[in-house]
């Protein structure tokens, strides 16, 4: 018995061996999960470590050696300090609450009804408006000059002139809460409803129904915890970057204080190299803040669990579904208003002439601001493209490897390996890009594009990874059997088969990594010391500035340049394929 | 040369447990039909012979092919076709040009063309090249499978239940259809299948699995 064994093993080496010699590119595949792991954990590592020196105080390039606490007690020094954590707490928490609460409501309300499948049609768009630029929008609906105002005046509020009301900005971050809501609730919508297709669901909502309970009722006591397994990692996500988003904080949350990520920024951005160690140890508390709020959230799962476990012994059928559903409903049309209305304000501040209060539109439409700040977005979207498509190919390559590593040699991630995928996620960005930036001081490398690419790779190669993987896996490995057969090597079969089939996957992975890099700010910023100015960057510095018409132009180019790839994930395959009804839908 | 398929001391084991064991000698021109209750590891058996064995599998003996040992050999060296129960045509390719992806390297254009021309003639299918596989009926498609994988001038065919999708009528027509051309190219040919029916109409030995444990 045990010889036989020996026997298949060492038959099955040999193979390996054999098929690993006889072509070049067997030799580069089985590293390239390795390659990638790097990629993405690497910087994050590095990042860490090059926070945690200077937060004691230790930080060479500036003369300066440690181990000291003294940045810590500036840090505690600072007044603001209380309300800027207590903000970072506070938004982060309530913006993934509400977001979460508004998807699993709405699903569970609404999921397979004409409401829903219209919603969800909403979502490619939704999901490629950049943060920065639905942040923008938002502002221009809301303020009190802003476009919702004028709508309803003076005809029905009487006024003639903005009332005198902090809106944008306000003290407590709920217009910043709000702005990460709206963009969320499309995120964790479209995870659930990739969590759906997985768990055997409809049938469980059905026997729900039989037994007489609501559909939302019925769906949360059914469906609900199984699905919030599968997106509990997603969610965290969520958590981590609302904590600690940087651009949406800039444009919509209060200056004074602001919120620990933006003063952790300020204080990266002094020329005084000594702040940096204050900031160091602010982004130490952030990411201790971060952690401590994923614990929360954790222990916050256990009781809801246990409340939950109890409301479904109770055996209510739910008597206020079609009240809590219509609430839920409304909830994600008003998110999706508000996104893509403000990506039409934009649209019209871009061609506004004079635009007095309360006009509804603007006394002339013109290109004139085009022509203004035109050349300079071209500029911009130049260098926002060309970082975008390095970084989303070099991203697909390593992808498409790993996935083919993982069919050829069966060298696959286990479940717990997945959570490597989303630590560069859950990290939050404030606590390891600004180490980063000061390590790459302190060894005197230059901050520029290349390095603004990598730190872009970090964050774009999970998004594209898990993305692709699920269409990647599910392709039928009989149609390699059968080009094998047929005497294709596994390159031919990947190049000529898989990937063809494989083409608006593809292009879709392409399409959401291209606008993950597009939205970043931080990492742009701060890794290309300021000197890499891409859409993002441009368009958030000029929130302090208030150009509306600026605002407007750099906005809407963010937003198109985002777009445009999933406009042609959308358009390739359906003219490539127009002769190909087998892969119309697939 | 000793000419046809040859399983010595063949073993499929499943974790390190043995599933199956076959010994037997498959000459030019006939079939060898094996039923088995499913789980047994029929089609375990198919995927050692054209070396595409999943993680949990592993096997011991050996595959000799024409008087070849190919039991280590690459997939796409060994030179066994298999049909399986889908027609598994490349939807992203004309029919024309899932019958080239099969057709052996080499020859010019023109004398490609015409072989994948004549290839369509054999089966009916005049024309058909320029076609969308997704159009096709349930019939041709089998009907181009079979020519694909004929075309890359096997040495060897397996068959994976390959005829259970296709409704009654169409069922025998494309059965005899298959088995005529693989005798008419002295073809060995393994059927792994549940029906009885087609075990028969193989006209060759049948071997019914049974688990090993």
């Amino acid at each position: 018995m045990i010889g036989r064994i020996v026997t298949a093993l060492r038959s099955k080496l040999s193979t390996d061996v054999k098929t690993r010699h006889d072509h070049k590119s067997r030799r580069v595949l089985p590293v390239l999960p390795a390659i990638t792991l790097l990629a993405m954990l690497g910087p994050v590592i590095a990042g860490l470590y090059g926070t945690i020196l200077p937060a004691f105080g230790h930080l060479p390039a500036a003369g300066l050696t440690g181990p000291t606490l003294s940045p810590f007690y500036d840090l505690f020094d600072w007044a603001g300090l209380p309300r800027a954590v207590m903000l970072s707490v506070g938004v982060g928490v309530g913006a993934t609450a509400l977001a979460l609460t508004i998807v699993a409501l709405l699903t569970a309300g609404w999921s397979g009804t004409p409401a829903f499948r219209f919603l969800e049609r909403l979502l490619s768009p939704l999901l490629s408006v950049p943060h920065a630029a639905a942040a923008f929008g938002l502002a221009f609906l809301i303020t009190p000059s802003g476009w919702l105002s004028r709508a309803v005046s003076p005809a029905i509020t009487g006024w003639d002139r903005p009332p005198d009301l902090l809106i944008v900005q306000d003290t407590w971050g709920l217009t910043m809460m709000a702005g990460l809501v709206i963009k969320e609730v499309p995120f964790l919508l479209l995870i659930t409803l990739a969590a759906l297709g997985q768990a055997d669901t409809g049938r469980s909502a059905a026997v729900a129904k039989a037994l007489g309970y609501g559909r939302l009722t019925g769906w949360l006591k059914t469906v609900f915890p199984r699905v919030y397994a599968q997106i509990r990692l997603p969610v965290y996500v969520v958590l981590a970057y609302s904590m600690s988003v940087v651009d949406v904080a800039v444009i919509l949350g209060p200056n004074t204080p602001p919120s620990l990520s933006v003063y952790i920024v300020r204080l990266m951005s002094d020329p005084d190299l000594a702040m940096r160690l204050q900031g160091a140890a602010a982004a130490l508390l952030q990411l201790a803040l971060v952690i401590g709020a994923l614990m929360a959230w954790r222990i916050g799962e256990a009781i809801v669990t246990v409340l939950g476990h109890r409301w479904i012994m109770s055996g209510t059928r739910g008597k206020i579904d079609p009240i809590v559903g219509g609430l839920a409903l409304t909830a994600g049309i008003v998110c999706a208003f508000l996104v893509l209305a403000g990506i039409v304000v934009l649209g019209v501040w871009s061609f506004a002439g004079y635009w007095s209060f309360p006009d509804f539109l603007p006394d002339q439409l013109s290109g004139r601001n085009w022509m203004r700040f035109g050349p300079g977005t071209v500029e911009a979207l130049g260098e926002t493209a060309l970082i975008a498509a390095v970084v989303t190919l070099a991203a697909l390559a390593l992808t498409v490897g790993c996935l083919e590593a993982e069919y050829r040699y069966g060298l696959r991630l286990s479940s717990r390996g997945i959570w490597l995928l989303y630590l560069p996620l859950l990290v939050p960005q404030t606590a390891f890009l600004p180490g980063l930036q000061t390590l790459m001081l302190n060894i005197g490398a230059d901050v520029g594009r290349l390095p603004v690419m990598l730190a872009h790779l970090v964050f774009v190669l999970p998004y594209v990874f898990l993305s692709l993987a699920d269409p990647f896996r599910a392709w039928d490995v009989r149609m390699g059997v059968i080009a094998n057969a047929l005497g294709a090597r596994p390159d031919r079969v990947l190049w000529k088969v898989r990937l063809p089939m494989l083409l608006r996957p593809v292009l879709t992975a392409a399409a959401v990594g291209f606008s993950v890099s597009v939205g970043q700010y931080l990492a742009t910023l701060l890794i290309g010391g300021g000197r890499v100015a891409t859409l993002t960057t441009e368009a958030v510095a000029l929130a302090s500035g208030g150009d509306r018409r600026a605002i407007g132009v750099y906005g809407l180019m963010q937003t198109g340049a985002a777009l445009i790839l999933f406009a042609l994930a959308l358009i390739v395959p359906a003219i490539v394929w127009r002769n190909r009804k087998g892969l119309r839908y697939g | 040369m000793d000419r046809g398929l040859t399983l010595r001391d063949v073993t499929i084991l499943k974790n390190g447990a043995p599933l199956l064991s076959l010994s037997r000698h498959i000459g030019p021109g006939e079939v060898l039909s094996v039923m088995g209750p499913s789980g047994v590891g029929k089609s375990t058996l198919l995927a050692f012979i054209t070396g595409t064995l999943a993680q949990d599998f592993s096997a011991t003996g050996t595959i000799i092919l024409d008087g070849m040992d190919v039991t280590d050999a690459p997939a796409y060296q060994r030179r066994v076709g298999i049909l399986f129960q889908d027609d598994l045509l490349f939807p992203h390719l004309s029919v024309g040009a899932n019958l080239a992806f099969g057709l052996r390297a080499g020859g010019s254009k023109v004398d490609r063309q015409t072989r994948i021309d004549e290839a369509l003639a054999e089966v009916g299918l005049d024309g058909f090249a320029d076609r969308d596989p997704a159009t096709l009926s349930g019939g041709q498609k089998a009907r181009v499978a079979l020519m694909r994988m004929l075309l890359s001038d096997p040495c060897g065919l397996l068959l994976d239940e390959p005829f259970s999708r296709l409704d009654t009528a169409l069922r025998a027509q494309v059965r005899e259809l298959v088995f005529a051309r693989a005798k008419a190219r002295a073809l060995p040919v393994l059927m792994v299948t549940h029906d009885a029916e087609d075990a028969a109409a193989a006209g060759g030995d049948i071997v019914t699995l049974s688990p090993l444990h």
